[in-house]
């Protein structure tokens, strides 16, 4: 019997992909963000809120993930100058997207057309956390319906995130939501972060959001 | 949930390693599993058996460490373990926190044949 060192990180794999993907789109010059959220926080919404804003000035590409169905193709490709779309149910993991199937999607799309894309990740505030896709930004979306608790109960997709949008604030008179706490606790976390109160629904703090990543994009060139 | 694919860059990174050291058998595999990563050490092991099924990795025993959680204040640069979910600065009570540990999953070592 031999022991033998190996000190090797397990997500190496996904981490080297997510590398190549981020050279290739950088090659073309598109600004890439992964967007993250629980189910029904307000992914999609907030795509098509960021395509109606910023069609004009940007041309945008996105990726929606999802367990299955092309209903969330369906709903942006009217604004996108492009869409792929995956379905995670027959792949090896179903939670998350991950860099190998996004470095496909990247395959299929016409990146030299593209400024902004827009990955949407599956539904969830566990998986994503753990794989990087080769992204410039990482933006969470948390919603008032579900509780300001969210970064203390799942503080690492919020550790990592460089923006954190908080939808739905229209529903501020109905739910129990202190912004105050939520924003505590993620500022706690993560000191540096972005944070946007918005209406997916009418269109309140769309601008800022806009605006900070029209910046972001104007920057990295 | 997704430990399949983890498990898999398991396989292949031992794999890899015992080739390089040219054994014949991968008898233990000491993995580090920080409490804060997403990843659970059943569902590995679950999975390891069906993927090394037939190459030299088969019938090897998964050592589990669990990597604690460690934060540090940023205010008074307390280092502690938290103890539980809610996490405050057990000397100033801040909740300004980095994590600094419990992320961890790699592959330490392995014992070959």
């Amino acid at each position: 019997m031999k022991k033998i060192e190996v000190v090797r990180n397990i997500l190496e794999a996904n981490e080297s992909i997510a590398a190549q993907n981020q050279r290739l789109l950088d090659k073309h010059k598109v600004f890439a963000i992964n967007i993250m959220s629980s189910p029904g926080a307000g992914k999609t919404s907030l795509i098509l809120q960021t395509m109606a804003r910023l069609k004009d000035k940007l041309r945008i590409g996105v990726i929606e993930g999802d367990v299955a169905s092309t209903l969330d193709a369906e709903k942006v490709k009217d604004g996108a100058t492009a869409v792929a779309q995956i379905n995670t149910r027959n792949m090896l993991e179903s939670c998350s997207l991950n860099a190998n199937m996004v470095s496909h999607a990247l395959n299929s799309l016409p990146l030299k057309n593209i400024d902004l894309l827009l990955i949407e990740n599956v539904g969830n505030l566990i998986c994503p956390s753990e794989f990087v896709l080769g992204e410039h930004k990482r933006v969470v979306v948390s919603s008032l319906p579900e509780g300001d608790d969210k970064p203390i109960k799942y503080p690492m997709i919020f550790a990592d995130a460089d923006a954190v949008v908080i939808n739905k604030i229209d529903l501020l008179p109905y739910v129990d939501f202190d912004i105050a706490s939520f924003q505590k606790a993620l500022q706690g976390l993560n000191p540096e972060v972005k944070i946007f109160l918005v209406s997916c629904k009418t269109g309140a703090g769309i601008e800022d959001w806009c605006s900070w990543l029209f910046s972001e994009i104007k920057a990295k060139r | 949930m997704h430990e399949l694919g983890i498990t898999e860059s398991i396989v292949n990174i031992a794999l890899d390693k015992a080739r390089e050291a040219q054994a014949n058998k991968i008898t233990k595999i000491y993995l580090v599993v920080g409490e804060l990563s997403g990843f659970v050490p059943d569902c590995i092991e679950f999975y390891f058996d069906f993927l090394s099924k037939d190459s030299i990795a088969e019938g090897a025993m998964l050592n589990f460490e669990l990597a604690q959680a460690q934060l540090r204040c940023r205010d008074c640069s307390t280092v502690f373990c938290p103890q539980d979910t809610l996490w405050n600065c057990p000397k100033c009570q801040s909740q300004s926190l980095e994590i600094t540990g419990g992320r961890e999953l790699y592959i330490e070592s392995m014992e070959v044949e």
